[in-house]
């Protein structure tokens, strides 16, 4: 019988040669990533169980990026840099991406792209939830906890329950000018709400998949935890092997799903059918259309995160923000210092995008987490009180970008460019010229 | 935290989307798990960020740990669908476990709140065939039957069904993934 294509990494991955939905298998794991705030515990763990002393299994593979409490005063917050730190010379680790070195890099779900670390075929885990990201890549990549990265960093091994998959087809062979990836998840997320893919795969697939670039694909498998999924996949094509060639030295093998494979559920959209996608406070599946919410009052506008802050956000958000003044406060957060260079050289009729920000007034910040997560008080763009913001970020829970009282919407870089020119939530389309007529 | 023995106790009742705030709030994850008096207070807010008309259904308004106390007088939680959404917290489970918690019965749980269950060896999530957050009231007395995949609520006469634990079975025995690991010889003992 046919595997899917997260079957059969998995199976490559472990004893059997193939595997099926329900069974629980151990894989060999190529990437391990963890973080400023899940690192240290994991490291405890680790140290704990294996001793003080005790090598990590395999240190060309585990992959330490400092991103979610950077550039605060908060004293726990720099203990855990520190501890980062300590652990990476100790282990002698060629992968660590030091804060306030030349490596840093910033959010860690974009740095492990730009840094080769998303190949086809392999199995990533992450101590964070937003791991799923690399799927973009047809990896395996999904979040778990302290106790397992701790149990990898000893033994490069860990037990995955395999997944039932949900396949999710686009029909049309291009983005409407209008429409982004973020649109089409928030659509699917609110379709299927926020357990809809609990234990499940998310796979993308059709000819709409294979006319979004590497970022949108990205956008997309970014936020399948959002639906409670263990991991969202696109299969592999001539533009991922482009994007991972010019950032990796190592082999890698992609696979593909077989075509008798076995799926859960199957899904079917049109992109000339889907229209810009809002979610209102306080969760990612409370969906409306732009249109609906037109002229929902707002205080803030943030574009940033492994959701929102990637090199094409930007490029979208400066299309509709050049050569207008800006109603709201807006804050601008590139994910890492890769996207944060590019904003300067990239331009926009020959003005830099970082240009076209600043003539508007926007903040800009540091790469990093920043006020996705809330964070230290003193993070860069955080709801310290009861303000109302719409955001390209991933979640809108109670609390989750600093105080309970504030409210958050989430939506598309356009979305968010639009209202901030206006003040109000604003459908982009008003500002993009092919549609207007 | 028991192995998939039988396990008798009073219930704790939940509605649905039971994130891992709700279940420790971040501002007290400042504590470390380490220290043996730092710890206890883990237990003390464990459930401290869900909201009081929702604490203990179909009443509300009764916390899982009483005002002062370190454990709780419940052992079982019964909740409603994705149990345990949101972070990767694994202080989650571990703040469940140091209130004294055993089991929790849920029609289906956020999957890293659940591996992190049973792969730290706090809790022992069992996944009930229906949402019995309606049929379960708070003070219940109920008992885990994992051998025959039944829950017996002595209080009120009723018996419903529970998944096996399947391929976790022999993790949560063990008593988490690196006792499991030790046991089969997977990584040396101590
Ligand atoms: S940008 Fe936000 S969602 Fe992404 S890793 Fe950082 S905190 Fe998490």
């Amino acid at each position: 019988m046919g595997m899917t294509l997260t079957e059969k990494i998995l199976a490559n991955h472990s004893d059997s040669s193939s595997v099926e939905p329900g069974e629980s298998v151990w894989v060999d794991v190529d990437v391990l990533m963890t973080h400023d705030v899940c690192g240290p515990p994991s490291i405890g763990i680790f140290q704990k169980q294996f001793g003080e002393d005790a090598r990590v299994w395999d240190k060309e593979k585990l992959v330490i990026i400092p991103d979610h409490y950077i550039f605060t005063k908060d004293k726990y917050a720099n203990r855990n840099v520190d501890i980062l730190r300590g652990f990476a010379a100790d282990q002698d680790l060629p992968y660590f991406y030091d804060v306030g070195s030349d490596d840093y890099k910033g959010v860690c779900h974009i740095a492990l792209p730009e840094e080769g670390f998303t190949r086809p075929g392999e199995v990533l885990f992450g101590t964070d939830s937003h791991t799923c990201t690399a799927g973009a890549f047809g990896q395996f990549a999904t979040g778990i906890g302290n106790t397992d990265a701790a149990f990898i960093m000893g033994t490069g091994k860990l037990w995955v329950k395999v997944p039932e998959t949900m396949r999710f087809d686009f029909e049309g062979t291009s983005m409407p000018p209008y429409l982004m990836a973020k649109d089409i998840i928030l659509q699917i997320i609110g379709d299927i709400g926020v357990d809809g893919a609990t234990y499940r795969t998310m796979e993308f697939g059709g000819p709409g998949i294979t006319a979004m670039t590497m970022e949108d694909r990205m956008t997309l498998t970014n936020m399948v935890i959002e639906a409670g999924g263990k991991n969202g996949v696109v299969e592999p094509d001539a533009k991922t092997e482009a994007y991972v060639r010019e950032r990796t030295d190592k082999d890698f093998e992609p696979v593909y799903s077989d075509a008798d494979a076995t799926y859960h559920s199957r899904y079917s959209y049109n992109l000339e059918d889907m229209v810009p996608m809002v979610a209102k406070p306080h969760s990612p599946d409370n969906k409306a259309t732009a249109l609906e919410l037109e002229g929902t009052k707002l205080d803030r506008a943030y574009i940033g995160s492994c959701t929102g802050g990637k090199l094409s956000d930007f490029e979208a958000a400066a299309e509709i923000i050049a050569g207008n003044e800006l109603k709201l406060d807006t804050y601008i957060v590139p994910a890492t210092t890769e996207i944060a260079d590019k904003l300067e050289t990239h331009t926009l009729n020959g003005k830099p995008l970082i240009q076209i920000f600043r003539d508007a007034g926007c903040h800009i910040g540091q790469a990093s987490c920043a006020a996705c997560l809330g964070g230290p008080s003193d993070t860069f763009g955080r709801l310290n009180n009861a303000e109302v913001c719409i955001s390209t970020t991933n979640r809108n829970y109670p609390g989750r970008m600093g105080s309970k009282e504030a409210q958050v919407y989430l939506a598309s870089p356009y979305t968010v460019a639009a209202s901030a020119v206006t003040g109000k939530i604003t459908d982009p389309r008003v500002f993009i010229q092919e549609t207007v007529i | 935290m028991s192995n998939a023995q039988q396990i008798e106790g009073k219930a704790f009742v939940l509605g649905k989307n039971i994130d891992t705030d709700q279940i420790i709030p971040a501002e007290h994850l400042v504590y470390s798990l380490d220290d043996p008096e730092e710890r206890k207070f883990y237990g003390r807010y464990a459930l401290s960020g869900v909201p009081d008309a929702e604490s203990g259904l179909p009443e509300g308004n009764t916390p899982l740990v009483e005002e002062d106390k370190f454990e709780s007088e419940y052992s079982i939680i019964v909740g409603g669908p994705n149990f345990g959404c949101g972070s990767s917290r694994e202080h989650a489970p571990a703040s469940l476990d140091i209130a004294g918690i055993q089991a929790i019965i849920a029609p289906t749980f956020a999957r890293i709140f659940y591996r992190n269950s049973v792969d730290g060896g706090f809790v022992i999530p069992y996944e009930s065939l229906e949402d019995l957050s309606s049929k379960v009231a708070t003070g219940d007395t109920l008992r885990i039957d994992p051998q025959n995949r039944s829950v017996h609520n002595i209080t009120q006469d009723e018996t419903y069904e529970i998944r096996p634990l399947g391929s976790v079975a022999d993790i949560v025995q063990a008593g988490g993934i690196f006792e499991f690991a030790r046991k089969e010889g997977m990584i040396p003992c101590h």
